[in-house]
């Protein structure tokens, strides 16, 4: 166990330093580090003294050992725009994001289960079918033309719900969050919806696939002949059998939804980390930018290494493989 | 079947050859009897011919501005131009630009691109692949490793994170969409590769002294090639799709390249004022490429899936 644990650490790690390398050199080695990482409206003087608290000056691998130094420590850098810390912006930003991607979450996993059962037990009815047009629909067709259209009709044409913006916020904890006030809450459903789009389509198709798999199994057969109502066979036999593979699908995909979120925040104007590294990539504010990317793949690596660790707690087998493999 | 002395004694090293078919001419077969992935395919090819031919089909050039009247800005599907008379049937951006013509060449633009890196991705992730799965060992658990380490970030991270450093340009996200693809094509081709490798066709070419080259290229790779086709369907239907996106977020093709995505974009502005079809039809271009693309996909998985076919 202690094997695994050290060795699955190891490459999370290794994603963090992988990505630390391709954001640095990015930013340092294409082009001149003093255009990107300075004001350009900054003066001489300053232009100097930045130059080498940065050590630009140095070889290009002592500089790499300065940023992975300062990144360490959460010095990314001083936003152009706000004139403060770039990690500090972004992690302000970070309840709003937060917020959207689990109330995103909660309805995929709400809906597409339900969902995908129904259409894997009746997989030829018309109601099955219409669910997995729908789901193909769902991931196939890109997240910002599926938000544009949630705008156009439940915004633009129906006028039921705002079409943008983060709405009245409750401060709890020092996070401001939106889903405590009914003003907040109907800002939050199209963008939950239109991120939670994607996920529930591969949600559904999971479940339908896996519930048509166990209702053969022999365990199905017999609870029905033993006369048990369809409710409970559903319920207890088979739900609890197709939750393995979906608890994993959403453990892994909840890294991507902050990713995903990126293109919702910015269709719906929602105030989150994704929607400032737009403004920010379009403004060329680069210390926010590497800012987010840098807090972003940590974000991902670290759910990611959890979910595996639990994974591997649960199924001794994928341990076992690993430390011979 | 007679028991006949006589069939007992045909000669039996040389029977009659079965006929065969081709294989593509198999899939084809199988693939044509499914009318939904028929109209997808021709809806494909229309789409297509449309972005190839562009500058011969389209009304007006879109980009030259001499042909554009800022008169003709705004106007709703159907309406008359107030120079030439040219009706606009899905109505003009707020330049006065034919919006037909700019989809058409916004097609072009999308599959172009598309196109492209699917090119480059097939080929880069083909041969790391094979390479892999044929050499094994260091090699192989050295690539694998990269693979997985890049499909653990969402495809949509790594492309933004390129292009956020590079900049925009046609030629940029055709980069970062061949980095974000490859590694598909790379475990799809191994993973199959390494099935065949084990197989006795392969230590017979071995067994001929055949250079290792002419074994992966010529005996090993051709059968990888189907589950690399199915892949390559669903990939192109998500390149469009990357690619739209990333240039929705203004960061994909510059302003004088719209993409189908970037047309949405613009009018995404005025989406909110009712002017809905600078970048409805744009998106419903974009929607029925997407889906004709992925019709044909779910036809040749199912035909060219071998536990189905067999």
């Amino acid at each position: 166990m202690i094997v695994y644990l050290v060795r699955r650490f190891g490459q999370s790690l290794l994603a963090i330093v992988a990505m630390a390398i391709l954001v640095f050199v990015g930013v340092y080695a294409i082009g001149n580090p003093v255009d990107v990482l300075i004001n350009p409206e900054a003066s001489q003087a300053e232009i100097a003294a930045t130059t080498a608290r940065l050590g630009l000056d140095k070889p290009l691998w002592q500089q790499f050992g300065i940023f992975v130094w300062n990144a360490a420590q959460g010095d990314l850098g001083t936003s152009f725009v706000y004139g403060r810390p770039a990690l500090e912006i972004i992690v302000d930003r970070l309840p709003a994001t937060m917020e959207l991607a689990l109330v995103a979450l909660i309805l995929s996993v709400g809906l597409g289960v339900p969902l995908g059962v129904w259409a894997g037990l009746r997989p030829e009815s018309v109601a099955g079918r219409t669910i997995m047009g729908g789901s193909i629909l769902g991931f196939s067709l890109p997240n910002f033309w599926q938000g544009m259209l949630l705008i156009l009709v439940f915004a633009v044409l129906l006028g039921w719900l705002p079409a943008g913006g983060r709405g009245e916020t409750v401060e709890v904890l020092g996070m401001r969050l939106s889903f405590l006030t009914l003003d907040g809450l109907s800002h939050l459903i199209l963008p939950a919806i239109n991120l939670a789009l994607f996920k529930m389509s591969l949600i559904i198709r999971l479940a339908r696939a896996n519930t048509r798999e166990v209702c053969l199994q022999d365990y199905v057969k017999f609870a029905r002949a033993k006369g048990l109502s369809g409710r409970r066979v559903v319920m207890v036999h088979i739900l609890k059998n197709i939750m393995i593979p979906v608890v994993t699908i959403i453990g892994l995909e909840l890294g991507s939804m902050v990713a995903f979120a990126i293109v919702t925040e910015t269709v719906f104007a929602w105030p989150g980390m994704g929607k400032l590294l737009i403004d920010s990539i379009n403004l060329l504010d680069r210390p926010v930018i590497v800012a987010y990317l840098m807090l972003t793949v940590l974000i991902i690596v670290t759910i990611n290494l959890v979910v595996d660790v639990i994974y591997s707690l649960l199924d001794p087998r994928i341990r076992l493989s690993e430390v011979k493999g | 079947m007679t028991d006949s002395i006589a069939s007992d004694l045909e000669p039996v090293g040389t029977p009659a050859p079965a006929r065969v078919d081709h294989p593509a001419k198999r899939v084809a077969k199988q693939f044509v009897e499914d009318p939904v992935a028929v109209v997808g395919l021709v809806l494909f090819l229309l789409v297509a011919l449309v972005a190839l031919l562009a500058p011969v089909l389209a009304p007006q050039n879109p980009y030259d501005l001499a042909q554009l009247d800022i008169m003709d800005g705004g106007l709703p599907p159907g309406e008359a131009s107030f120079g030439t008379g040219m009706t606009y049937w899905l109505g003009t951006d707020t330049q006065g630009r034919d919006m037909v013509s700019a989809i058409m060449y916004g097609l072009r633009i999308s599959l172009f691109v598309a196109t492209v890196s699917l090119g480059l991705a097939i080929t880069i992730g083909t041969v790391v692949g094979v390479t892999a799965a044929y050499f094994g060992g260091r090699i192989d658990s050295l690539i694998m490793r990269i693979v997985d380490l890049q499909l653990s970030f969402p495809a949509i991270l790594i492309a933004l994170i390129l292009l956020a450093l590079l900049g925009r340009g046609v030629d940029k996200v055709v980069l970062a969409l061949v980095i974000v693809q490859w590694a598909y094509y790379a475990r799809t081709v191994r993973g199959s590769a390494i099935v065949e490798r084990r197989k006795d066709y392969i230590d017979a070419a071995r067994c001929l002294a055949l250079s290792d080259r002419r074994i992966m290229f010529r005996h090993l790779l051709p059968n990888c090639v189907p589950p690399l086709i199915v892949v390559a369907t669903v990939q192109i239907a998500q390149a469009i799709a990357l690619e739209a996106t990333l240039s929705f977020l203004g960061v994909g093709v510059p302003i004088t390249e719209p993409s189908l995505g970037l047309l949405i974009a613009n009018g995404y502005d005025y989406l909110l004022s009712g002017r809905y079809w600078i970048s409805l039809f744009p998106g419903i271009a974009l929607v029925v490429t997407i889906i004709a693309i992925n019709l044909v996909g779910d036809r040749l998985r199912d035909v060219l899936n071998p536990r189905l076919s067999s």
